[in-house]
């Protein structure tokens, strides 16, 4: 069953057409991988299915519900998570209260009960903190619950981003560029999380991604594209083999020739 | 490996608590000291002992310079609110006790209605102004949300200044003081323990605030709008939840203020007011309660020390502030170490 179903979605800023008529599904349960040469229309994509940017034309359909009308908020709660490309993290604060803001949509107390406190309320932020620990236990920084944000080494930031996208208890997990910035160690602990999350949670991963060596290890299957169009899809054998993904790379032969 | 790892980590978080300066570790020994509940409380009660004796001892001067400290304690934590704890820079504030002050006045001196029962009436007329300025300045940040802000300020006084109802230039004269279970609010110390309990009621209610989920959300939003959004945080109901709680702060004290004054006019809600309680917000530290409190008694009591040297205290008071910006833009209240 597809989780998320893309349909010709287009998007344009002014004559620029960033992403065109784009169509695929992701499959639940699975992890998959949008790769493409830089300013190719990925994190353009990305912002179209969370909320952020609003198509001209097209739809997408997470578990059948259209989410073109929804505000990025909405778009969360209904179970769809995203982490950013350059790290947003709220640096101010610490690893703790980062990871439980991802609760907010998960809880409903207001200012009544922020006030009066009562066992519902205190039952509730139990079941916050508790959820925002389990996800800082299973990204490894529960050490650093109480450091600032700002103050975490770059590789442990990015968990942070990790654990705070698990603290919503999203179906479909996006990832922005995950492997940007980390060394060859961290590359590899983040494939073997990116694999528990799907084994463990059950949560489907959708990534996007410049490292190829971590693409082609960890994704099921991968879609390609170039110029805001859909080049390619299909496993990494074929992905790697196919004669338009080699030329949207590299070039087709007479150019670089010249 | 992996053990070995996670131990390394462990042990850097550790050796970070560690400060050089002594003034520093004793802030974080403080810190530690007040974890302790049993000294937290026994502290806070001390205190508030102290406070309800203070007018029985004092001179009626210093109980009217600490009435107005505990008046500005409520409206610096109001603001406290929207600009602290949410990130919304806001210039505006003197409106929203105008609001408040105004409602009373013009319920007791036009309706006769009594004090207590123009409270409520207060908070509606609160929640619709902080509804007014939220609103439509949703989309705005920083400096253009002070400027709207600012603009919202001088509409509120401006219009109090030319409406019939409002006493116009003159303002309301003679806004009768009520009875509090048959005694009659006329003292000073009456209005010192009103503005008091007003106080503390403004700190219990920062303090829950700050440590729920609103709280937590107000501070993602301070600290990045997209990313709170994408945490699922719905940020215009965030917002115009900071606006409201702000004004209802702002419009409750200005309510006391009316009947203590008796007198409230257009010259009471100037612009200088509304900066007066974003300097004692800035100065004590945006955001950190305690910090708030030290602002609004600075900012109350340094005029009154320095008042020997006339008309040049406000220029030493400038030159204080200056000097505090430039070494300590956080605030004078001394940060947790992280």
């Amino acid at each position: 069953m597809m989780i998320l179903d893309i349909k010709d979605l287009t998007l344009r800023f002014g004559g620029l057409t960033a992403v065109n008529k784009v169509s695929f599904g992701i499959e639940e349960g699975s992890i998959e991988s949008l790769i493409g040469p830089n300013g190719a229309g990925k994190t353009s994509l990305f912002n179209c299915l969370t909320g952020f940017y609003k198509p001209q034309e097209g739809d997408v359909l997470f578990e059948g519900k259209s989410l073109l009308k929804l505000r990025p908020h909405k778009i969360t709660a209904l179970g769809m998570a995203r982490t950013f490309q350059n790290l947003r993290l709220f640096k101010n604060l610490t690893v703790m209260e980062n990871v439980m803001s991802g609760m907010h949509c998960r809880a409903s107390s207001g200012v009544a009960g922020a006030i009066l406190r009562p066992p519902a309320q205190r039952a509730e932020e139990k079941r916050i903190r508790d959820v925002a620990l389990e996800c800082m236990e299973f990204v490894g920084i529960l050490d650093f619950k109480n450091r600032l944000a700002k103050n975490l080494p770059y590789g442990d930031q990015r968990r942070v981003e990790w654990a705070r996208a698990l603290a919503t208890q999203p179906k479909l997990l996006l990832l922005d560029e995950p492997a940007a910035g980390l060394n060859y160690d961290e590359k590899m602990q983040l494939i073997e999380l990116i694999r528990r999350i799907r084994d463990e949670r059950k949560i489907t991963v959708f990534l996007i991604e410049h490292d190829m060596g971590l693409v082609m290890k960890v994704s099921e299957k991968i879609f390609v594209i170039d110029y805001g169009t859909k080049i390619a899809e299909g496993t990494a054998q074929e992905v790697q083999n196919n004669p338009r993904v080699i030329e949207a790379y590299l070039g087709k032969e007479e150019e670089t020739a010249v | 490996m992996k053990e070995k790892q996670t131990c390394l980590q462990s042990a850097s978080a550790q050796t970070a608590i560690k400060r050089k300066n002594p003034l520093a570790q004793l802030i974080d020994r403080l810190y530690v000291l007040f974890d302790d509940k049993k000294v937290r409380y026994g502290v806070l009660a001390v205190a508030v002992a102290a406070l309800i004796y203070l007018p029985i001892n004092s001179s009626m001067y210093i109980t009217e310079v600490m009435t107005t400290f505990w008046f500005n304690v409520v409206v610096c934590l109001g603001l406290n609110i929207i600009v602290g704890f949410a990130g919304l820079l806001s210039l505006g504030y003197a409106a929203f006790f105008a609001v408040g002050a105004y409602t009373t006045g013009i319920l007791i001196l036009h309706y006769g209605i009594s004090f207590w029962l123009t409270l409520p009436v207060s908070v509606v007329m609160a929640i619709i102004a902080g509804l007014a300025i939220g609103a439509p300045t949703l989309k705005l940040r920083s400096d253009y949300l002070a400027i709207v802000t600012l603009g919202f300020g001088e509409i509120i006084r401006l219009a109090a200044r030319n409406m019939e109802i409002t006493g116009r230039a003159t303002g309301l004269v003679g806004i009768s003081r009520p009875s509090f279970f048959g005694i009659a609010m006329l003292r000073i110390d009456h209005f010192y323990y009103s503005f008091l309990v007003l106080a503390i009621l403004a700190i219990f209610v920062s303090y829950r605030l700050q440590d729920s989920r609103l709280g937590r959300a107000w501070k993602c939003i301070r600290e990045d709008e997209d990313a709170a959004e994408a945490m699922g945080i719905n940020v215009v109901a965030v917002r115009l939840l900071a606006f409201i709680i702000g004004s209802v702060f702002g419009a409750l004290a200005g309510s006391f203020m009316a009947i203590k004054m008796t007198a409230i006019s257009p010259e009471s809600f100037l612009f200088t007011q509304s900066v007066m309680i974003l300097l004692a917000v800035v100065l004590g530290g945006m955001g950190k309660i305690p910090g708030v409190i030290l602002g609004a008694f600075v900012v109350v009591i340094f005029p009154e020390v320095f008042r020997g040297i006339g008309m040049y205290r406000m220029l030493i008071f400038g030159v204080v502030l200056l000097a505090l910006m430039i070494y300590r833009p956080q605030g004078l209240w001394p940060e947790r170490n992280t």
